[in-house]
């Protein structure tokens, strides 16, 4: 049965959802954009990077507390046991990603001992020691997690377009929907 | 909700590729794979790999250098100007590295390469300056593209050791910034050596004060010894003639510099690093880098340093100059490369034993 009352995920894990995305996307997009630049493009992207890459740190450590406290839907029962395992796994990998990224970064600035300048004389301070090899080891890393990051994104799209549009069994309804959370009702034809 | 058709099915499964396109060309587009002519890191790279071969380990530009120590003391006289940490009143450990100008290095010291220094005003809680700087009062070009097609043109060939001259012409008439700076550039000749050369910053900044106000700036260490237009000594079987006396200068006794800040007025072009400014322009003396300790790039502190001219403390800024992002961005890049060739760098032209050696 396909179910005619969508449960949404909650009002706030929805607002982290998009800001998220939304600053996620832009990272990826500035950060390929930074390495290939020599313009003056290239200081306002690195600028942008830092503080927007700490604040994705931030974000995601409340996001992921929330999701312990107000967990999502359940996925519908009718979803085959392939599909629900790539949906967790899919899940595992964005959020260790999206928590290990600013980690690299921060960490790999520090090896090479860059300030880590978030905004004006607000610093961060360094989380490894100056060492070369460590950031020959994890510079190159930030870019492979990158191109991962973006790879686990598209097919995170993919995967609830594909929901949305083929299967139609309201998970990206669930997400996407732009009504209010009905925090009461949890009855769906579906639901486990 | 009724089954889709098959065509149905299509027709969605489209949209949804058409739909997951746009987020990757948009990062094709950003990455730069539609536009092969963009100046950008790698092509920097090659350009420097094309003209100079390939030297694991070492930087792509200023390859010879040696690790210098020591401090920088304010003279509080940049307060009023700039709320930047290391101009307030006291003294602040300072990471310098003296090169020549060249991505080989294992390069003959010669009087008229390009000599450089570059400091890390490394204050106790943060707020780090770096800057590099060289001795010649303006630069060569004025944009990253101009450095990239300099940088052909000047390539030695080996066969005349000379850059070749059609090349250079052809360079020439394209860039008449370049023309005139070299005119401006031969009027201050080369002193005897590294300790007594001025260098200049070129590009120019933006001190920012405790009250919001910015003027553009440009800086220059002026050396406290005195200057002499004789080389050391132009020993042609030392190949590193330039560098033995600099130790031996620094291993006699401290060398200092005063740092000198220019202040430019609001008409004064502040993205263009060949033009210099007019001499009147009021100069205020920031305080005196002393070096006291001098030591290989395989001992030194320098070595795993990037001297990126972007790492600036709050109450400098960046101007519009293009070059500053430019060198930031190559620096970084050539930073990453050699971390990366760490293991497989060659000893230097310059070794630990060669310091230690080289005497008063």
């Amino acid at each position: 049965m396909i179910p005619t009352q969508t449960v949404t995920f909650p009002t706030f894990s929805r607002l982290l959802h998009w800001l998220m995305a939304a600053m996620i996307l832009a990272m990826l997009l500035i950060g390929i954009g930074m390495v290939a630049s020599v313009s003056k493009r290239y200081a306002v992207l690195v600028a942008i990077h830092r503080p927007l890459g700490i604040a994705i740190l931030v974000l995601v450590v409340i996001r992921f507390l929330n999701r312990l406290f107000d967990p999502p839907p359940a996925l519908p029962a009718a979803m085959p046991p392939v599909m629900r395992w790539a949906a967790t796994a899919s899940h595992v990998l964005l959020y260790a990603l999206m928590f290990i990224m600013p980690l690299v970064g921060w960490g790999m600035l520090s090896a090479a001992r860059y300030p880590i300048v978030l905004w004006g004389s607000w610093e961060l301070p360094p989380l490894l020691p100056h060492d070369l090899a460590l950031y020959a080891w994890l510079r190159p890393l930030h870019t492979d997690l990158a191109y991962l990051l973006f790879a686990t994104f598209l097919v995170h799209l993919g995967a609830a377009l594909f929901h949305g549009l083929i299967r139609r069994d309201g998970v990206l309804a669930s997400m996407a929907s732009w009504r209010r959370a009905p925090r009461t009702a949890i009855t769906r034809s579906t639901g486990a | 909700m009724p089954p889709l058709s098959t065509a149905g099915i299509l027709i969605r499964l489209g949209t949804i590729g058409a739909v997951l396109l746009c987020p990757l060309v948009l990062f094709a587009y950003v990455a730069g794979w539609f536009s092969p002519g963009r100046m950008t890191q790698s092509a920097m790279v090659s350009r420097f790999e094309e003209v100079n071969g390939n030297h694991p380990g070492f930087r792509l530009n200023h390859a010879k250098g040696i690790c210098v120590t020591g401090s920088f003391e304010s003279t509080g006289q940049a307060i009023p100007l700039s709320k930047a940490v290391v101009f307030q009143a006291g003294r602040v450990p300072v990471i310098g590295r003296i090169s020549l100008a060249g991505g080989m290095p294992f390069q003959a010291d010669q009087a008229a390469t390009v000599r450089s220094m570059a400091l890390r005003l490394v204050p106790a809680g943060g707020e780090e300056w770096r800057t590099a700087t060289v001795n010649i009062p303006v630069f060569v070009v004025n944009s990253a593209r101009g450095f990239y097609e300099q940088t052909l043109a000047a390539a030695v060939d080996p066969a005349t050791g000379k850059p070749d001259p059609d090349t250079m012409n052809a360079f020439l008439a394209k860039h008449p910034e370049t023309v005139k700076a070299m005119a401006i550039i031969k009027k201050s000749p080369p002193s005897s050596g590294f300790a007594d050369s001025t260098y200049y910053g070129l590009d120019a900044f933006r001190f920012v004060n405790a009250a919001g106000v910015s003027v553009p700036v440009r800086w220059s260490l002026v050396p406290l010894q005195p200057v002499s237009a004789n080389p050391v000594h132009a020993s042609t079987d030392d190949q590193n003639y330039l560098f033995d006396a600099l130790i031996g200068q620094i291993k006699a006794h401290p060398l200092q510099w005063r740092l000198m800040i220019t202040i430019g007025t609001a008409s004064d072009p502040t993205n263009d690093a060949t033009l210099p400014w007019p001499d009147d322009r009021r100069q205020i003396d920031a305080g005196t880098v002393t070096f006291d300790h001098v030591s290989s790039e395989a001992t030194g502190r320098c070595t795993d340093v990037n001297y990126d001219p972007l790492v600036l403390p709050s109450g400098i800024e960046p101007s519009d100059d293009p070059l500053l992002s430019a060198r930031s961005a190559v620096y970084a890049r050539s930073f990453t490369l050699r971390a990366g060739e760490h293991a497989e760098k060659p000893p230097g032209p310059l070794t630990a034993e060669d310091v230690g050696a080289t005497s008063k």
